[in-house]
């Protein structure tokens, strides 16, 4: 769990130093996140004027909702500490929840770009859950399950095959994981045009110790994500477990397979994002749509094949 | 009829306003026709004129800036509100009203979260869509008119130059060609040549880095990376053959400051080479990035009838159908012998302000290798004789044609009065981003890249 904190602010580094090497810059050191962070925690919080208890509390509230979250996503290891407690979709409701959250902090201040920022989320999420949720739904019928650690055990052993579903199920994941982390083309993470912001512009009035935990919430968040795709699409090389003892061999196995993981999603991200211009926002809805179909689509192709 | 009417007909019957100012006790106008300026001066003792304003709505906010300047009274003028002074409404500045349904505002700026100029936007919007955008300006006022009046030649070409400094080699070349022909020098031909050559070298420099953050500003910073390299390969060069990045201070009344000889010139001839093979790569990845495009066409369309109407130059009107470029009419040497096109698109929208600057690219790599071939020899300045008169000037800087007028008396200017294309083109920004979502608007606005100190003054 320790484990994952520390990794996160290390993959948002490297991602943003692909995208700068792939635009011919030397970009920032990778370990820059962290100093951000320590820079940040440093700093005296300035607070709006109006702002309620809400907006005080929102920022360590959306970190341990995220945190909690990305514990119950296995990694490296199937059995974790916390994976008996949660399935997929408490993880999804976790992350809603952290967003609703920061959705109201952003309305909270009363300032424009604040309820901009809050409300092209609310339109985001609103399809990105149901495109979420057709997801798991097609795994959960697959593997028999809807415990990460189950899912992932499952299609390890390969006694899935290879299934179109899987690979609906994968596009329309990696449509949704774009959309939940605000990249590129849904919302640009790099941007400094305050009228174009989505997460941005909800935490434009957070500052010090505040923002350092939505930054970190922020990268825990990428950082969950791309776990769990590779956890559900790619579990190969994953530490056994669950009967309670850990070999450490194979946990350190484990863990390099999983960091060359993240690190080969991380340089795809990179790459992804330099080639693509950001979306023009009514464009979102369709893109999103179309992540939906695909959950479907997968879904119902199981029932056929499965002749239910 | 007296020459002010007449001015005001020749307005009316289709020509363009080039400027309003004012001085103290007089209000002074100029207008285009064909290839004709004429400048029209009305003494005002009591400081009261009738305004243009009404008839004209391009002339509504030079006569509210000359109104805050030179207290000049123009009488009907619809807009009573101030436009440069802040002083005379400081806190409470009246925006124009809105009422509708659902309807909610955004501020933006001055202070930007970019490191970019003061400016303050006020957005009107009905969800996403914009219904009104109000700019205010005048945060970066200098009082440039108020120091040029009585500062001595040397001081004023400087001031000049710094008027907006993006476009300083334009500028410098606008005062000195009012200058000289206040008092009736002619400088010598490699000097023009001279100047036209850093003028193209500016626009390059500005296309390459407003091509790069249009598509920045569409989320894709591939092609700005591209492009500031290009940029920077430009700047360099300008660095080592003139001695200064922008060329700032380059060009002085009477000629230019310094010259190229055969090593300089072989700097440029290797950095148009390498430009017109990196360049087309460029415009390739730009043309069919489809994501990118999807942005741009389309977007922040402006009318071709209001482009015509306020006399919007450079980019910004030849994207919307007007074809004019101060380079070719009025004109003056040396492009008056050189080969060039005008590239002209009609469709207005972010997209062919795009093209319009990639095909002026192209010309301006032209244009050079034209002139580095056929350098007149010569000396590069003459000295200027300390007489008195006035001077007109209309020259193509990157936005588009910057228009400068002055009066010179015992080696002192008198004053003078610049007035910087955005002049019109921040009015045509608002009706541009009308109707479009405001997400959009950082995409429309850069493409517009209006200059915040050459209007502020």
């Amino acid at each position: 769990m320790v484990l994952v904190l520390l990794a996160a602010p290390l993959l948002t580094g490297f991602v943003r130093k692909v995208k700068a090497r792939l635009q011919r810059r030397r970009g920032a050191s990778l370990i820059q996140p962290y100093r951000d962070l320590r820079r940040l925690l440093g700093k005296e919080a300035v607070i709006a004027e109006n702002a309620s208890w809400l907006f005080r509390t929102a920022p360590y509230l959306i970190f341990a909702l995220t945190w909690v979250a990305a514990s119950m996503v296995p990694t490296f290891a199937g059995g974790l500490m916390f994976s008996w407690t949660g399935d997929l979709i408490v993880i999804i409701a976790l992350l809603g929840a952290a967003r609703f959250l920061l959705a109201l902090a952003g309305l909270d201040i009363g300032t424009g770009f604040g309820g901009i920022g809050a409300s092209r989320e609310m339109m985001i999420a609103s399809l990105a859950e149901p495109a979420m949720l057709m997801i798991v739904v097609t795994l959960a019928l697959i593997a028999g399950s809807t415990e990460l650690a189950t899912i992932a055990g499952y299609l390890e052993t390969g006694a899935a095959g290879l299934r179109i579903s899987l690979a609906l199920a994968l596009v329309a994941f990696a449509i949704v994981a774009l959309a939940e982390n605000g990249r590129l083309p849904v919302d640009n993470p790099a941007t400094h045009l305050e009228l174009t912001m989505v997460h941005e512009a909800m935490v434009l009035e957070y500052s010090a110790r505040h923002l350092a935990m939505l930054e970190l919430a922020a990268s825990l968040k990428l950082l969950l994500t791309i776990s769990m795709i590779v956890a559900i699409f790619f579990p190969f090389g994953m530490a056994g477990g669950g009967d309670g003892l850990i070999d450490i061999a194979a946990c350190a196995r484990g863990g390099l397979v999983w960091g060359g993981k993240l690190a080969a999603a991380g340089a795809l991200l990179g790459g992804f994002e330099t080639a693509i211009a950001k979306m023009r926002v009514f464009r979102i809805p369709g893109l999103l749509g179309i992540a939906l179909m695909l959950g479907l689509l997968g879904t119902l192709l199981l029932y056929i094949s499965q002749g239910l | 009829m007296n020459r002010w009417e007449e001015g005001i007909a020749r307005l009316a019957a289709g020509a363009t306003l080039l400027s309003l100012w004012g001085e103290v006790g007089r209000v002074h106008i100029a207008v285009l026709e064909g290839d004709a300026i004429s400048h029209v001066v009305r003494d005002c003792p009591d400081g009261r004129y009738p305004a243009l304003g009404a008839r004209f709505p391009q002339a509504i906010r030079l006569e509210r800036a000359a109104r805050d300047l030179y207290g000049l009274d123009p009488i009907g003028l619809p807009d009573r509100r101030p436009w440069l002074d802040h002083g005379r409404a400081p806190n409470a500045y009246p925006f124009l009203p809105v009422e509708g349904e659902g309807l909610h505002q955004i501020p933006v700026g001055p202070v930007h979260a970019g490191i970019i100029e003061p400016g303050h936007f006020r957005f009107t919007c009905d969800g996403e869509t914009v219904v009104r955008l109000e700019a205010r300006l005048g945060y970066v006022h200098r009082g440039v008119e108020r120091l040029m009046a009585g500062a001595d030649l040397d001081f004023a070409a400087k001031l000049a130059g710094r008027i907006s400094g993006d476009s300083t080699v334009a500028y410098a070349i606008a005062f000195a060609q009012a200058i000289e022909a206040a008092l009736d020098a002619a400088p010598p031909r490699r000097a023009l040549w001279l100047r036209a050559i850093m003028a193209e070298i500016e626009r390059l420099a500005n296309h390459f880095g407003d091509i790069g953050a249009i598509c920045n500003d569409g989320g894709f910073p591939l092609m700005q990376a591209h492009c500031a390299i290009l940029r920077e390969r430009v700047l360099r060069a300008a660095e080592s053959c003139f001695g200064h990045r922008l060329m700032m201070d380059c060009v002085v009344p009477g000629g230019v400051k310094s010259d190229l000889d055969l090593d300089k010139i072989k700097i440029f001839t290797a950095m148009i080479s390498e430009i017109r093979e990196r360049f087309p790569a460029l415009v390739t990845l730009y043309d069919l990035t489809a994501s990118l495009q999807d942005r741009t066409n389309g977007t922040g369309g402006l009318r071709a009838d209001l482009a015509r109407g306020f006399g919007a130059g450079g980019v910004i009107g030849r994207a919307s159908g007007r074809d004019f470029d101060a380079r070719r009419s009025p004109g003056y040497e040396p492009y008056e012998a050189a080969a060039f096109t005008v590239p002209v698109r009609t469709e207005g929208d972010v997209n062919a302000r795009v093209w319009i600057r990639i095909e002026e690219v192209e010309q301006s790599l032209g244009l050079l290798t034209q002139w580095l071939e056929t350098l007149p020899g010569g000396g590069i300045a003459v000295d200027l004789p300390r007489s008195t008169g006035e001077g007109i000037a209309l020259v193509e800087g990157f936005r588009g044609d910057i228009f400068l007028w002055l009066a010179v008396a015992g080696g002192k200017i008198r004053h003078c009065h610049a007035r910087d294309p955005s002049w019109f083109h921040w009015p045509l920004l608002e009706a541009a981003v009308e109707g479009n979502i405001i997400a959009d608007f950082p995409l429309c606005n850069k493409s517009f890249n209006g200059s915040y100190a050459g209007h502020d003054l």
